[in-house]
């Protein structure tokens, strides 16, 4: 027997029926949330309540440990401290005024009302913290953490802050920190309010290697925000450390070979461009921009008239005077229109056009050759080998040695300085040159104006043959664990061909400057090094001519800027120096004896492996009995 | 016809235009309330993005409403192509934020094309079901073709990843078979599969999706991690109390231990400070919109008007109730915007379009 089952006749769904089974549905699963909301809002409100005052949720960014600079040798001359800090969360004070006062009290002074208003005047969110007093010591950390309770909103924090070893030493080059600007937050970087950056110097040009990465905390605070526990961690990661070329007792005693007087004074390797020393005076302590410079410190530095916040050696333009016959006797002997054997006769003065130009000897120096002219530095010498080269061609020999024009050391706001030329004149004053003015640009004055770094590089230049290198002060950079990261081999920007046959005779000469008789910085000399080297004494003040004063008669602002640069031994030199005395008169007075002082520090650190040839005797042409000269 | 119908305009459904405006001016002010820093601070940009996206998707709404949604249906296949290939393109080169790839930086404006998506799914299952079934309702075998349609979007979605989206599509198909007609027995058949399948799609999500889920079941077992957020809007909402904290008063919200507190999250914002009184009010506003958009599917004058109608008002319920669920600790934590109140640029838009369709089918009754 078949049974079939039936089915029942089959419909087509109907769609009003469908929608009212959704509309079933919404209305049930919208009941449920507003049961479940009631349950929250209503039924556990209380609870809830509690929870949320209780259970507050701090951000704290934890600024990454910046990166530290050591010297040449890994010494440490930058690192990081940590710093007790006063901070408030303004949202977590119930009484502001009240809490201020009680903060001063306990920390026995302070401008917390002024920290906090200028937190405000920056937009500066009410639950974010506000540092409102730094570097706190023991008694006042004891006294803010006893009386924590009283103080709801008031927390202690340690803070890492930068810390220059050796205060104002190098103080240019390292430069400083401060608390990001406002400008700084607006460009992209990841900063935030009260993040640290490098404002000046190697700190501001390094910035992005030692700055590292910061990170972040979660921590739940209670009601007076005091942290409870910490609830998530994105760890920081320290920045990368520096290594500098810089060698630190050279450093120090280079600071100390200025000492208090205005100046700058840079040490190079010639066969690197690696910058040994660096100094420029009057300095200042980056010490005291970290965590926020006090307006009267701020104001000292602005209105100091030694401007210590200029970088002499590459934002100082001076006159090279004497120092600059160097590219004159380059240039001359290179074009073909010097010889070893021109001599031109020195009377005391030439006759140029209408008027007279002096030699700083007023008897003269007779006839001399360019050996003589170099070691005597005679000026009448020099005014005749500037006027047979034409303005154009000692300012093409300036420019291919370096002068004027910025080096490319890796440091801000660098200055060029002047080489004039005829065409540079007609840009700059839309007038012709008049060859008369050729002859101050000879002797390195009238429009000529360089920076001390830009002579070392000249220096470095004679000594290693007429190799332009990048002035560099940083060696490597290195990660944490002291892996290299990046190192900075040395960079040449120009090879000059310079014969050898006219490098030697400079050498010779600018030896007999510090060694032979009659040089003119006999100050300078080693008992085992040969030092080359060539003074400068350049004029401050357009002095009319042949009414020189006694020196010492001038005051200070209108003396002399003395110059020395030298760079030893003779025979494969391992270190180039340019030095700058601010109104110290004579380059081989003022300058010189402390370039001694480097120099031999520099070869008690590094001897010199290679026999050392004996100083040379006199040269031929300087007769035995020549005076002692005064350079000009 | 000069222009515009006249009767376009006399029957113009202003209660969904202005349910739709007070929805978005309750986005604004959570926005606010969420971005909110101090008496002394400007005002945060995302208000007046907001505030841009809501003229133009006002904009788009007006001239959706006098778009003759019939005419849709010829362009429900375009529209769904052109969807997947922004999709591939965001899978290609999308803009990532967060680890997710979702959009596509057209310079000005970054584009969510998974917002597009969500209406673009509905367009092309509409005119897939506007036929009549067949006796007894749609097999299995008829669903075959619009299922692979959709996970193409789907698929897609999940790539990103962007778990909520992929679900709000699937719950809107879901939603549009079930009214569609799809027969009771198949509809069995594909819940049981769904469950079966429910323990190899765990396989398939990514660890922090899997977190999430644990988390949900046991907010506490991990309260500092992923069920931190949880916990931390379940207090947001319950310390609004009956009548809330205030305006502006919130402090839960704005002390940053909420994600997305603009987005997903922005009902925890609102609901801490305007209490148990707003959170209804908010929920009304859900209400009537949803119960106008069962109305006008009720009325519409053909199949494909009731569904479009019903495609569009289940992608505002779906979303509404999961995101408020979610927020209140009901669901797993899943990136759903609040529509028409969380920050966004291309939800808002999208969702303000929508309702225009809305209107359109409300309004064209008259006309045929």
């Amino acid at each position: 027997m078949k049974f079939r089952y039936r089915r029942k006749e089959l419909q087509v769904p109907r769609l009003e029926l469908r929608v009212a089974g959704l509309s079933l549905l919404i209305v049930a699963l919208m009941t449920i949330v507003v049961g479940r909301l009631y349950y929250l809002q209503v039924v556990r409100h209380q609870s809830l309540a509690e929870l949320a005052d209780r259970n507050r949720i701090r951000i704290r960014r934890l600024p990454a440990l910046r990166g530290l600079v050591f010297d040449r040798h890994h010494r440490p001359l930058v690192d990081t401290v940590p710093s007790f800090d006063a901070v408030i969360v303004p949202e977590d004070v119930d009484d502001l005024s009240a809490t201020i006062e009680r903060l001063e009290q306990l920390l026995g002074g302070g401008n917390v009302a002024e920290r906090l208003q200028q937190a405000e005047d920056d937009e500066r969110p009410a639950y974010d913290p506000i540092t409102v007093e730094e570097h706190l010591d023991w008694n006042q950390v004891v006294a803010l953490e006893t009386h924590q309770l009283e103080l709801p909103g008031v927390s202690l924090q340690v803070n890492p802050r930068r810390h220059y070893l050796y205060g104002q030493l190098a103080a240019h080059l390292l430069g400083y920190v401060g608390e990001v600007s406002r400008t700084d937050l607006q460009h992209p970087g990841g900063y935030a309010n009260g993040d640290q950056i490098g404002k000046f110097g190697l700190e501001r040009g390094w910035e992005n290697f030692l700055r590292g990465d910061a990170g972040g905390q979660e921590i739940e605070v209670d009601a007076v925000g005091r942290r409870l526990r910490l609830l998530r961690e994105i760890p920081e990661r320290p920045g990368d450390g520096v290594v500098l070329t810089i060698d630190l007792d050279l450093q120090q005693v280079a600071e100390q070979a200025l000492g208090d007087r205005s100046g700058a004074l840079v040490a190079i390797d010639p066969k690197t461009g690696y910058i040994l020393a660096m100094v420029s005076h009057p300095a200042f302590d980056p010490n005291i921009f970290t965590g926020g410079i006090t307006p009267a410190d701020w104001h000292r530095l602005m209105v100091d008239p030694g401007h210590p916040l200029q970088n002499r050696t590459i934002q100082g333009i001076y006159a090279p005077g004497s120092t600059f016959k160097i590219v004159d006797a380059i240039a001359g002997l290179q074009d073909r229109t010097l010889t070893s054997s021109t001599t031109y006769n020195c009377p005391g003065g030439l006759w140029y056009g209408n008027r007279e130009y002096r030699c700083w000897r007023k008897q003269g120096h007779g006839t001399l050759a360019l050996h003589r002219a170099l070691v005597e530095s005679c000026d009448v010498f020099f005014y005749q080998v500037g006027a047979h080269l034409g303005v154009d061609r000692i300012a093409q020999w300036g420019h291919l040695l370096g002068l004027g024009q910025k080096t490319g050391i890796d440091l801000a706001n660098e200055k060029t300085g002047i080489i004039p030329s005829s065409q540079w004149k007609r840009n700059r004053y839309h007038e012709r040159w008049y060859p008369a003015e050729t002859l101050s640009v000879a002797i390195g004055q009238g429009y000529v104006s360089v920076t001390p770094l830009q002579m070392a590089q000249l220096a470095a230049e004679v000594a290693n043959g007429g190799v332009r290198y990048k002035p560099q002060f940083v060696k490597e950079v290195d990660a944490l664990d002291g892996t290299p990261l990046r190192s900075y081999p040395p960079v040449i920007e120009q090879r000059l061909n310079i014969d050898q046959e006219n490098l030697d005779q400079i050498r010779d000469a600018l030896c007999d400057v510090v060694n032979g008789p009659g040089g003119t910085a006999r100050k300078a000399a080693l008992p085992n090094i040969v030092v080359c080297g060539k003074t400068g004494t350049a004029q401050v003040v357009a002095e009319k001519q042949g009414a020189r004063t006694n020196e010492k008669a001038l005051s200070d602002q209108l003396r002399d800027n003395g110059w020395f640069i030298a760079f030893a031994p003779k025979d494969n030199p391992q270190i180039a120096i340019a030095m700058i005395v601010e109104h110290g008169g004579h380059g081989g007075s003022a300058a010189a004896p402390a370039v001694r002082d480097v120099l031999e520090k520099f070869f008690a650190l590094y001897p010199v492996n290679t026999p050392v040839s004996p100083a040379p005797a006199g040269h031929p042409e300087i007769q035995a009995k020549a005076p002692q000269p005064r350079e000009f | 016809m000069a222009g515009i119908d006249r009767r376009l305009v006399l029957h113009f459904d202003w209660t969904l235009f202005a349910l739709s405006l007070g929805l978005a001016a309750v986005g604004v002010i959570s926005v606010l309330s969420a971005t909110y820093a101090g008496p002394h601070h400007r005002l945060d940009p995302l208000v007046i993005h907001q505030l841009t996206w809501i003229g133009i998707g006002a904009f788009l709404m007006i001239a959706a409403a006098f778009l003759d949604y019939r005419a849709l249906g010829a362009y429900a296949y375009p529209v769904y192509v052109l969807t997947v290939a922004m999709l591939g393109v965001v899978a290609v080169i999308g803009h990532s934020t967060g680890g997710s790839r979702r959009w596509i930086n057209l310079g000005v404006i970054k584009l969510e094309p998974s917002e597009l998506a969500k209406l673009a799914v509905v367009l092309v299952l509409v005119r897939y079901l506007r036929e009549e079934p067949p006796k007894g309702g749609w097999r299995l075998r008829h669903m075959i073709v619009p299922a692979v349609m959709i996970m193409i979007p789907v698929a897609l979605v999940l790539r990103q990843p962007d778990l909520g989206t992929a679900l709000i599509m699937v719950l809107i198909t879901a939603t549009l078979m079930f009214v569609g007609g799809l027969n009771w027995r198949t509809m069995a058949i594909l819940a049981t599969a769904a469950v079966l399948a429910a323990p190899l799609a765990w396989h398939y999500l990514k660890p922090y999706q899997r977190e999430r889920l644990v988390s949900f079941i046991d907010p506490h077992s991990d309260p500092l991690g992923s069920g931190y957020h949880i916990i931390q809007s379940e207090i947001a909402i319950g310390a609004g109390g009956e009548f809330g904290k205030g305006f502006l008063k919130g402090t839960q919200a704005r002390l940053n231990f909420l994600p997305e507190q603009t987005t997903d999250f922005i009902f925890a914002v609102f609901a801490e400070e305007f209490g148990f009184a707003g959170s209804l009010i908010l929920l009304t506003l859900y209400a009537l919109l949803i119960a106008r958009g069962i109305w006008v599917a009720r009325h519409a004058r053909d199949r494909f008007g009731t569904l479009l109608a019903i495609g569009v008002t289940a992608m505002v319920f779906w979303q509404a109730t999961i995101n408020m669920g979610m927020a209140s600790g009901m669901l797993p934590v899943v990136g759903i915007p609040l529509p028409l109140v969380s920050y966004g640029g291309s939800s808002l838009i999208a969702m303000m379009a929508a309702i225009g369709l809305l209107i359109s089918i409300n309004t064209r009754r008259y006309l045929f």
